[in-house]
């Protein structure tokens, strides 16, 4: 029998020093990924501290017009959000294209940030991995990779980032909150999320014993259209094999601002800059689409069993971004 | 053989499940959900090497463990009686026959259980058991070219011939000649394997989960070398099984251990070892050769099937059987060959052979159509035997025209543009696809019980089971009509061993093997039950066995039909399929319980979907080993994918089956690929002959796409 410590904090203090006081602990959102891991042996916390019940489940405007949306939001809740609906549809269309309706009744939208990738090798403790066991090795790369990065992989480890909502909050220019003991801190999620590099096992820039307690989304430019699409290899409840954010404002017939991220490509939400910058000031059509598209996966590197993915996502993103012009020009 | 008695009618009304309040309450116990004092539980430990030799398994720090009692293994296992061949004419597969030697011939081969107080202490002893082996080199990988291809002996047979196959192409005025695979597919029931075994006063009792409880009974017993009468196996309830549930590692090791413990002990399969040790489809590798003249006639045929077994027991998947039904031709040949690997055994899987070569033939058919210009149902039409094309005996009724003349005007194919590519809605492209199914339909000889009580009510035994497609309720319904008597008078008990032999739910034989034991033993009960005599207390029970009036049958071709349409929505730049809806017309006997045959031929209708779309178990040619072998590796059809789908029949009474049964079993899902399949090509004009119909097969396929095409590891 596998026993571990299940405590439940009241405040975020209590929860940063209930996971102090035990260096294999960690916090329990929803635990839809997490009691997975547990049961399969990939995770083995000696605690949990269940954090659920922290009064971090609010949605509310900031000052600048943007959203403040607490850590233990359920997935359901931010998608339901009258907000989120109307000024990030992304963002919401992300959110319901994961997972089970009871899925997301659980899963938190810190859980979600921190949720493992599902790569068959990180989650099969019978082999090697790079990423749970470190210097072990990686079997992907010669083995199946069938739905494995194509941006910013390395040699250490080529799994793919699983989420569905931080391919959006990527797009949206989201900002991580969270608690280190010390005070508050922020991050942009674009540099939450760490380059693979040869550290697959270190996978955000949080600092240890640090709790997400919130999210910020600045306000979207007036006439902004954003879209989330999700490819995958049954109509529902699967992971992606690529997936595009995006976010269109169209001004005379040109650009006026593009936001665009990549999921299911590389080890963490992928922010299409090379592509954002070809978009912007660009007539909006199709030329430009396929122009940007091919900019950003210029730096694809597909292995011997995943290269459809660059047509996919570059299908994907003209798809997207036309869509969302002829939206704009409605 | 009588006629359904005329006072009482149940049969062909439908009715819900005798036992379906208890399966949606829960109080329906499954096998591994059945309390016992003492229990036990064991765990198995998994090679995590693909081939070679075990050199020593580390027991000492494993028996500390807390709750750990024992630990078996080759080095203390019991030897095992596995030289014989069991009810279904078959060996054992040696992947059940648990610890009798030290050599690992597959990945996720049984080599040790672990047994402990509770399943939680079982299983973290067993993941902490380190086992040592000595590695070899190993071949999972199943190529067309296969060096070790050979021809396997007996059974089907393997290969049937006549014609001049090479003249007959030759003289064709269109020829189709192309390569069909299709990838390993597993059962994936909701219930994984689980049995208890113990001892009860000198008598070896278990409570499984399993396709026939006489079956598995007579498989330990042999096994043990146990005198038959000395064991007992029930399974009341079971959450699917596919042609997987027949004997395995769960009851073997929940036999050893309670034996070496004598206490009672329970083997629960994990999602994950299901993959390696419960069965699953081959993959096939599949060449049809047509020759027709330009009328769609064909003037040959030619069907070869390739499938991998394992190095301990050959199973043959027998795609091309179903050209031996469905088609004839001046030049006729069918052949199987097999390639033994490193790999688990493969096993029955619904609709073995026929949905997998239905696939290949069904495709090829359509793809005949095309060049010939012919209309898909036409053609099928124009090539309807007279007889068996193989065996040239006359068919006991073949209703496929009557199949496919109902359901195109039911789908609307006559309004069907037969050009491809034409029809687009947004991003997606629209087509519609049609192909035939065909499945065997026997009986085979079962003994059944029944007992007249002194209340007027009756209760039959037999040791049937209800794998969930509602066998239970279906046999109520033929007694009832049978003792001429309504069916709450009735009680069916099934599921155990010591009601006597009996069928398996298998072969899609079953309700009819296990309905034609019940009306004999009704009618022998009839006549003796004297009108105005009272029953006496303990009732008056007869039984029937069914061996000599099956033997008595003529030969003939006996086979359900059925024709099968699909619509489907096709985005070729991101290589999605959406299924519109399926309409499935079959012809298949006599429908007992409209009710649950419904949902049975919609089930394979959609398992139809999910082979097409999703099914894959994923192989690493390097370890050897699966790759997430698990329901989230594994993908199955969701609600999402399946759409309106309708299944329907046509009059197909079985004049020479006592209640007119044919089964009913598997026929849904074969032909289901292959319309979706034929559908994709009418949506967007691209062939595909390679399942599943994975988004980046579609994609990389699809005109001007810089794609590179993708293989799997």
């Amino acid at each position: 029998m596998r026993e571990f410590d299940y405590r439940r904090a009241h405040d975020v203090q209590h929860a940063l020093t209930l996971l102090a006081a035990d260096p294999d602990a960690r916090f329990l959102g929803g635990g839809t990924n997490l009691v997975d891991l547990m049961k399969t042996g990939v995770e083995r916390p000696t605690r949990l501290v269940d954090v659920r019940e922290l009064p971090l489940d609010g949605i509310e405007p900031t000052a600048e017009g943007g959203l403040r949306i607490g850590a233990t939001v359920t997935n359901s809740d931010l998608a339901a959000h009258p907000d989120v609906r109307r000024h990030h549809p992304a963002l919401a269309q992300a959110v319901l294209a994961g997972a089970s309706g009871q899925l997301r009744n659980m899963a938190t939208v810190g859980g979600n940030l921190l949720q493992r990738t599902r790569c068959g090798y990180f989650t099969d403790v019978s082999g090697p991995c790079n990423k749970r066991v470190p210097g072990s090795g990686c079997p992907a790369v010669t083995g199946e990779h069938h739905q494995h990065a194509v941006l910013g992989a390395s040699d250490h480890c080529v799994a793919v980032h699983p989420s569905d909502m931080g391919v959006a909050l990527t797009a949206l220019d989201a900002v991580v909150g969270y608690e280190t003991g010390e005070g508050p801190e922020e991050k942009p999620i674009t540099d939450f999320y760490l380059p693979v590099g040869d550290t697959p096992h270190r996978e955000t820039a949080l600092p240890p014993g640090a709790l997400i307690t919130h999210l910020i989304l600045p306000p979207p430019p007036a006439g902004a259209r954003s879209r989330y699409r999700k490819v995958r290899e049954r109509a529902s409840y699967a992971f992606a094999i690529g997936s595009v954010a995006a976010r269109l404002t169209v001004e005379d017939g040109r650009v006026a601002e593009a936001r665009l991220a990549l999921g299911a490509v590389a080890s963490r939400p992928w922010r299409a800059h090379a592509a954002e910058a070809v978009l912007t000031g660009a007539p909006a059509g199709g030329a430009t689409f396929a122009e940007a598209a091919d900019a950003e996966l210029a730096a694809a590197r597909p292995l011997p069993r995943n290269g459809y993915k660059v047509p996919l996502m570059r299908n994907l993103v003209v798809s997207v971004l036309t869509e969302l012009a002829e939206e704009a020009t409605r | 053989m009588t006629t359904t008695p005329p006072a009482h009618r149940s049969v062909g009304t439908a009715r819900t499940r005798v036992e379906g309040r208890d399966k949606v309450t829960g109080a329906a116990r499954y096998a591994a959900e059945i309390p016992f004092t003492g229990l036990a539980h064991g765990w198995l430990v998994l090679s995590t090497i693909t081939r070679g030799r075990i050199r020593e398994i580390h027991t000492a720090p494993v028996l500390d463990m807390p709750g750990v009692l024992t630990v078996l293994h080759h080095g203390n296992a019991p030897r095992l009686h596995t030289d014989y061949v069991g009810l279904l004419g078959v060996p054992p597969d040696p992947a059940a026959c648990l610890f009798q030697h030290d050599r690992v011939p597959f990945a996720g081969w049984p080599v040790a259980l672990v047994v402990a107080g509770t399943p939680e202490q079982a299983r973290e002893a067993a993941e902490a058991l380190t086992v040592t082996y000595e590695e070899e080199p190993h071949d999972t990988a199943l190529t067309a070219d296969h060096p070790d291809a050979y021809v396997p002996e007996g059974g089907m047979p393997a290969e049937t011939s006549k014609g001049d196959l090479e003249a007959e192409l030759a003289a064709s005025a269109v020829v189709v000649d192309e390569e069909y695979t299709t990838p390993e597919e597993q059962h994936s029931m909701m219930e994984p394997h689980a049995a208890t075994a113990r001892w009860d006063d000198g008598r070896l009792e278990v409570v499984d989960s399993n396709q026939g409880a006489g079956w598995v009974q007579g498989e330990l017993a042999t096994l043990f070398s146990l005198d038959p009468a000395a064991v007992r196996v029930r399974s009341e309830h079971i959450g699917g099984g596919f042609g997987s549930k027949g004997l395995r590692a769960h009851q073997v090791g929940a036999v050893m251990a309670a034996t070496a413990l004598d206490r009672p002990v329970r083997v629960v399969l994990s999602r994950r070892q299901l993959f390696s040790l419960a069965g699953y489809r081959s993959p096939t590798i599949q060449r049809v050769r047509l020759g027709a003249g330009a009328d769609g006639r064909l003037r040959a045929l030619e069907h070869r099937s390739l499938n991998q077994t394992s190095q301990v027991y050959e199973f043959l998947e027998p795609s091309a059987g179903v050209a031996r039904v469905m088609y004839d031709a001046p030049a006729h040949r069918t052949a199987h060959r097999l390639v033994r690997l490193d790999v688990p055994s493969p096993t029955w899987m619904r609709a073995p052979g026929e949905a997998s070569g239905s696939f290949a033939i069904e495709v090829a058919l359509d793809e005949l159509a095309e060049r010939t210009g012919t209309d898909p149902i036409e053609l099928r039409l124009r090539n309807e035997p007279d007889a068996g094309p193989v065996s040239g005996l006359p068919f006991s009724s073949r209703n496929l025209a009557a199949c496919f003349r109902e359901g195109a005007r039911r789908f609307g194919w006559q309004d069907r543009d037969p050009r491809p590519g034409l029809r687009r809605e947004g991003r997606w492209l629209l087509g519609t696809g049609t192909a035939a199914a065909s499945f065997g339909a026997g009986a085979a000889p079962s003994t059944a019980q029944i007992t007249a009580e002194p209340d007027g009510s009756f209760t039959v035994r037999i040791a049937a089971a209800d794998i969930g497609t509602g066998a239970r309720t279906a046999l109520t319904l033929i007694a009832a009509d049978a003792l001429d008597t309504t069916p709450e008078h009735v009680r069916v008990r099934i599921g155990d061993s010591d009601f006597g032999p009996a069928m398996i739910a298998g072969g899609s034989m079953g309700t009819r093997s296990w309905a034609w034991a019940i009306t004999a033993a009704a009618q022998d009960l009839r006549e003796r039950l004297i009108p105005g005599t009272a029953v006496p207390p303990d009732g008056i029970t007869v039984r029937s066995d069914t061996t000599a009036a099956l033997g008595a049958l003529s030969r003939k071709e006996r086979h359900s039909f059925g024709a099968q349409f699909a619509e489907v929505a096709v985005d070729t730049a991101t290589g999605e399929i959406r299924v519109r809806r399926m309409l499935g017309i079959f012809a298949a006997g006599r429908i007992v319980n409209p009710l649950t045959a419904r949902g049975q031929l919609l089930g394979g209708m959609t398992w139809g979907i999910s082979m097409a779309l999703h099914e894959e178990a994923v192989r690493d040619h390097h370890t050897g080993a699966h790759y997430a072998p698990d329901l989230a590796g594994y993908h199955v059809a969701t609600h999402a994918d399946v759409p309106h789908l309708e299944a329907d029949w046509v009059d197909d009474h079985d004049p020479d089956d006592p209640v007119g049964i044919k089964g009913i079993g598997e026929i849904g899902i074969v032909g289901a690929a292959a319309a979706l399949t034929n559908a994709v090509w009418h949506a967007t004009g691209t062939r595909h002959r390679h399942l599943p119909l994975r988004p980046d097969r579609i994609l990389t396929a699809a005109p001007g796409t810089k794609g590179e095409p993708t293989k799997r590891a």
